[in-house]
């Protein structure tokens, strides 16, 4: 049972209660007039204390397809924070009036603070570069509904693997399901963080490989999933030349994966991905930004036991 | 020469560094007992040259595991008619509320005074706990 929980790292939540909520947005994808009204009388509140307009958006939308309403701010100056006043009287607040909170704040640790004083579920809409575990279930919505499954899969994560903290939650919560294999493709300055692979690949008995090269690696792929490379990240000029271009997908790099590969991106893009692989069927990002919606229509209903 | 007399039923909180007494003393709330307590600062120790000692008398069931985490160096004799009749090997307390702070600068902890600082055990062997509130690792120094 998910009511009434919360979600703080998507990790405290079961395979079956993540599956459940998959499930539940599989539905919703499919015929979402039968869950317009599930959410009447029901409010959201959106505390973002940090902008993050998509995010918000994306909350907002879900809230309103389920016929519920939504409340909120949107920077830290609409909220009483810049008059001083502490997080959990703010939240306190706001619950006295909502049936369900997503907030995001660039302090880590926020929500699970939130969830020692108040009730009604909140929500993690990301904790600085901590959690943001319904990018998580965006990622795992839009790979079940296009590749049918979330085993067996072979998982390319390119570009910054080691700030990148939806890489990180994504080859976690992936590691969960029997069969998926990780090509972690990256420059060393930017490599994955020793942890996820001791901790998380290695004590899951995950297969996994390293690599600067996305050439060689781009054929074995059924899943390739971009993040930004950002050019100060890199210690000097000469390795940023030699790699810039080697993470930057183009229709070349396309011709060599397979027919049925998809890409994928959490938004906003720079330049990882040229605009020319938009076009090319595989590219799945913007389809990804829809499954986003769903994940949370389901994950609200689910939290409001709203969802028979 | 000071004379303490022996605990006849208590533990023994042996092996402190000298000068820590007063702060073990105040890490298990002692200044709050109503039985008998002796902190002994500056006792001969052919170990440690000197050292702090705590005797409790007539109480076995102090929560200890704080002292683990303090230093785990600390030995505990429990004491039976006036024999010590078993040691208590220090452990790590499996959760710390205010002892740790957290040194993440993006911890919501920095910024938001009344909560409290807590931290849970992740590793009894490596002596690492995890911030519950951003995840940051803080490693005891043994
Ligand atoms: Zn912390």
């Amino acid at each position: 049972m998910l009511k009434g929980k919360h979600l703080i790292d998507l990790n405290e939540f079961t395979t079956d209660e993540v599956d459940e909520i998959l499930e539940l947005a599989d539905k919703m994808v499919k015929n979402p007039l039968d869950y317009c009204e599930i959410a009447k009388g029901r409010i959201l509140a959106t505390l973002f204390f940090e902008p993050s307009t998509r995010t918000r958006l994306s909350f907002e939308a879900a809230m309103l397809r389920l016929g519920g309403q939504i409340i909120g701010f949107s920077s830290p100056d609409a909220s009483s924070t810049s008059k001083g006043e502490s997080l959990s009287d703010t939240l306190r607040t706001v619950a006295a009036y909502a049936d369900i909170i997503a907030m995001r704040h660039p302090k880590e640790g926020a929500p699970r603070l939130g969830a020692k004083f108040i009730d009604a579920p909140i929500i993690n809409a990301g904790d600085g570069g901590h959690q943001h575990p319904t990018q998580t279930l965006t990622d795992m919505l839009t790979i079940k509904s296009i590749k049918g499954t979330v085993s067996g899969l072979t998982i390319g994560v390119c570009g910054d693997l080691k700030f990148g903290r939806t890489v990180h939650s994504l080859i976690k919560a992936f590691s969960r399901y029997p069969g998926n294999k990780f090509i972690l493709i990256s420059p060393q300055e930017l490599k994955i963080p020793q942890y996820i692979k001791t901790q998380v690949l290695e004590k899951n008995n995950i297969e996994f490989i390293e690599t600067e090269k996305i050439d060689e690696v781009m054929g074995d792929l059924d899943i390739l999933y971009m993040t930004r490379v950002q050019k100060e990240r890199f210690f000097n000029e000469e390795d940023y030349i030699r790699l810039k271009d080697s993470y930057i997908l183009d229709r070349d790099k396309m011709a060599m994966a397979k027919e049925d590969m998809i890409v994928l991106h959490p938004l906003p893009r720079v330049n990882e991905i040229s605009y020319e692989v938009d076009e090319d069927e595989r590219a799945c990002y913007f389809k990804q930004v829809e499954y986003g919606m769903y994940a949370r229509m389901a994950l609200i209903a689910k939290l409001l036991g709203v969802d028979k | 020469m000071l004379v303490v007399e022996g605990v006849k039923n208590g533990i023994v909180i042996d092996h402190i560094k000298a000068g820590k007494g007063i702060e073990v003393f105040n890490l298990l709330n002692l200044g709050e007992a109503d039985f008998h307590v002796a902190l002994i600062i500056n006792a001969q120790s052919k170990r440690l040259g000197k050292k702090d000692m705590i005797k409790v008398d007539n109480v076995m069931d102090l929560n200890l595991d704080l002292l683990g985490l303090f230093d785990p160096n600390i030995t505990i004799n429990v004491i039976e008619n006036e024999k010590v009749t078993s040691k208590i090997n220090l452990k790590l307390p499996q959760r710390v509320k205010n002892i740790i702070k957290c040194k993440n600068p993006r911890c919501i902890t920095s910024i938001e005074p009344y909560i409290e600082n807590e931290f849970e055990l992740l590793d009894q062997e490596s002596c690492e706990y995890r911030c519950v509130y951003c995840d940051e690792i803080y490693k005891i120094e043994k």
